[in-house]
């Protein structure tokens, strides 16, 4: 469940931990309160009920402590987002066409592929762009996300910190293959991957990985 | 209200169920003015729509239980999700508690004996029906029911061949009769108060019912708009919003959520009306923080109206504008917080009846607080990234409106089925039925949270093996929560057609207008208006109680 494979996913896993565990907090309070009071005050227990109006120090103070919890939250998904908005210079980059139902990767050097070749410790710029309706480009194990559009360009980066091969979705509603539209990024050691793409001739399993669906292990 | 009221039976005026204006039989239901006549017409069309709904629902977790084709092909999976999308969205949830309980005890609950308007009201229901027999039609004309999800994303709502067109004109009808309802009720709380009933002398349900109303005035205009140029551009390409025209996709998406996202608020302030009515009735003691509650209303409908954009941090919005929308999106969610706090300060030193209203409200709170934290959740921005538009964003608005909304509507049902219809249904079945919708309700949802954190994304027909164990359960919690929904109205057919007859004017204890009233209400409600000298839920009889034992003391 915390096991992400590229350098976001430290931050949004904290983030998203610690929002979990105050909102596990603040729904057990809730929902054991009530029970208690249901369970003590039961009209056969209590006949009698008491009249309480309101409490200032009550209604201050659990105003005060949500909001500066939230802020907090607010401030890690702020500064988590921030690093994912702005690429660093020294990229490797990939221009990446989406289209019903498919992505296409194409390599500075010129080469295509249908599944995401990426070196490991290496920061990976994607330009997103869609040749017909609105897709999103999603690799859950990266953490990261963006919706792809025709005739706008889109850019989304990302350093992979695990090898293997991670699952490619498509995470915007676009028609009738919508659910089909996976594909795999695999991360390679540095040098494999230059060799890699340097290869010219067609790589044979790339082919093989252009099967719509696949296990995700 | 001209006419005057027919003479007394016996020197009792007889009850709305049984009066005759103008028209007799069916005439007299689909011609009355009469704001609870209307309301029960309404009753009956949104329950009707929302089993429809749920047969789509029903059908797309059918279709889910296994990976790869189980019933249907992708092409009538992608219909079943739109089309349970629009029927839920604005043919249940938008116009379900204002349009029938609203209608029906608004006026009451401040002493009136209609709305502002009781003409327009019956139009709002005609324009209703209107718009729900236009996205009938849709299904059933050539060219197949809409597959754009109820979203109606650009391009793709102007490439799919299917009939969107009247599919969206469906929606901009349903938008004047939401209006239409939002512009009556606001009149109605300004100008028809009883004598004495100052803004924060009236029931809670009022000013929740009020905030609604403005946002239903204010923000469907623009949905409507926004509906009619997708008509346009689908009809004659002008190129306002596809890109391949040199429009703008993105734009779309503002306009719909400047509308999408208050009528989230549209759906729940209604909801939170009904607990904060039934929470003090059912423990038998004031309402905590009155002023609080009533203020976060307003807040809500104030905020709510300026957080759309949080549906789009994955758009590519500028860092401003995710900056701005991810801050006031965490500020909305204190006055819900606030009001979860104060409910359940209500119970404390009550003593509490668990009627099925009262449980049916407690299920609403601990949903809808689980509803409100994963909103929280995706407020923050860089958890929004990984579940956004997954099917943790479908568990979390499933549990704000449904496990909200809905359940709020079953328990206004509940509380007031006997006032509305001087019948009793059977308590036993209906707390059975509860405990059916309740634990169905959370085997549906909760493992679409867990699901969607895994990166299992929305809208999918097919889906990898590994997420199976997540569909079955939540297909099986489908089924519960179906025998659930079945059970619950069988029983309150059952109590229509044959339950204990109820004449009590009171038979929870409650402390409102609408428990002062004959059961079932009078044609035009009151025989005298009321003057009003207190704020509600004052039971005092709580503090002559204690004095008394202290004074034996």
């Amino acid at each position: 469940m915390f096991n992400g494979a590229s350098n976001f996913a430290k931050e949004v896993d904290f983030a998203f931990l610690f929002t979990l565990v105050v909102s596990i907090f603040f729904l057990v309070l809730i929902t054991g309160l009530m029970i208690y009071f249901v369970v003590k005050y039961n009209r056969k227990r209590n006949p009698k009920a008491t009249n309480v109006h309101s409490n200032v120090f009550l209604e201050v103070t659990w105003t005060v402590i949500p909001t500066i919890l939230v802020l907090i939250m607010f401030w890690y998904g702020w500064v988590g987002y921030v690093d994912m908005s702005e690429a660093p210079k020294d990229t490797l980059n990939i221009d990446v066409t989406a289209q019903m139902w498919k992505w296409t990767f194409k390599y500075e050097n010129g080469k295509t592929t249908d599944s995401l070749y990426v070196p490991v410790d290496k920061p990976v710029k994607l330009n997103l762009h869609s040749l017909d309706v609105n897709h999103a480009f999603y690799i859950p194990k990266f953490r990261i996300k963006k919706d792809v559009y025709p005739n706008q360009q889109r850019m989304i980066w990302f350093e992979a910190k695990e090898l293997g091969s991670f699952d490619i979705a498509c995470a915007e509603y676009c028609g009738l293959n919508h659910s089909y539209m996976y594909n795999k990024v695999k991360v390679m050691p540095q040098e494999e991957f230059s060799v890699w793409l340097n290869t010219t001739v067609p790589d044979s399993t790339t082919k093989n990985d252009s099967t719509n669906k696949s296990t995700g292990k | 209200m001209s006419e005057a009221i027919a003479v007394p039976k016996n020197g009792k005026h007889p009850s709305y169920l049984d009066y005759q204006g103008k028209h007799k039989g069916f005439l007299g239901w689909i011609l009355s003015t009469d704001h609870k006549r209307i309301g029960i017409l309404y009753l009956v069309s949104i329950l009707s729509f929302f089993m429809v709904g749920v047969t789509f629902g029903f059908l797309m977790r059918l279709e889910l239980l296994t990976p790869g084709r189980t019933i249907v092909d992708a092409q009538t999976y992608n219909s079943f999700f739109t089309l349970h999308g629009v029927i839920m969205i604005f043919l249940f949830v938008i116009p379900g508690i204002p349009a029938v309980f609203g209608n029906f005890f608004l006026p009451i609950l401040i002493g009136a004996k209609d709305v502002a308007f009781p003409r327009l009201n019956l139009l709002s229901w005609y324009l209703y029906v209107a718009g729900g027999l236009l996205a009938v039609i849709s299904i059933l004309l050539p060219g197949g029911p809409a597959d754009t999800g109820w979203t109606f994303y650009i391009p793709y709502s102007v490439r799919t061949g299917t009939n969107v067109s009247l599919a969206l004109f469906a929606a901009f009808v349903l938008g004047f009769s939401s209006i239409v309802t939002g512009l009556n009720f606001v009149t109605t709380v300004h100008r028809l108060r009883a004598p004495g009933m100052t803004w924060f002398k009236m029931p809670l349900s009022v000013w929740s019912f009020y905030s609604t109303a403005w946002v239903q005035v204010l923000a469907t205009p623009i949905i409507g708009i926004t509906m009619l140029l997708v008509i346009i551009e689908r009809a004659f390409g002008v190129g306002l919003f596809d890109p391949a025209l040199g429009g703008d996709p993105v734009l779309y998406q503002h306009l719909f959520w400047i509308y999408s996202h208050p009528a989230v608020y549209i759906m729940i302030l209604p909801a939170m009306g009904i607990v904060s009515e039934i929470i003090p009735v059912f423990a038998r003691r004031t309402i905590f923080g009155y002023k609080f509650i009533a203020m976060s209303s307003i807040a809500i409908a104030l905020f709510g109206s300026l957080v759309w954009a949080h549906h789009m941090f994955t758009a590519g919005m500028s860092n401003t504008g995710q900056f701005i929308f991810s801050l006031l999106t965490m500020v909305v969610a204190i006055p819900s917080a606030i009001k979860v706090f104060n409910w359940t300060a209500t119970l404390y030193k009550g003593s509490i009846e668990l009627a099925t209203p009262l449980l049916f409200v407690l299920a609403f709170i601990f949903q809808f607080s689980i509803g409100g934290l994963t909103g929280i959740m995706q407020g923050v921005l860089s958890v929004d990234i990984m579940v956004h538009d997954t099917s943790f964003i479908v568990a979390h608005f499933h549990y704000v409106m449904f496990g909200g909304t809905g359940f709020g509507l079953f328990a206004a049902l509940h509380y007031w089925f006997p006032k509305m219809f001087g019948k009793m249904y059977n308590e036993k079945v209906s707390k059975s039925a509860f405990w059916l919708l309740f634990v169905g309700f959370n085997t549906l949802y909760f493992p679409m949270f867990i699901m969607g954190w895994l990166g299992m994304p929305r809208r999918y027909y097919d889906y990898l093996p590994e997420f199976q164990i997540y569909h079955v359960i939540s297909t099986v919690g489908s089924w519960i929560l179906v025998i659930g929904i079945l059970i619950m109205f069988g029983n309150l057919i059952k109590a229509l057609v044959s339950g204990k007859k109820i004449t009590d004017k009171n038979p929870w204890g409650g402390e409102t207008l609408e428990w002062t009233i004959e059961t079932p209400p009078i044609h035009e409600n009151f025989i005298d208006i009321p003057t009003v000298h207190e704020a509600p839920y004052q039971y005092k009889l709580n503090e002559a109680t204690t004095l008394k034992t202290q004074e034996v003391k």
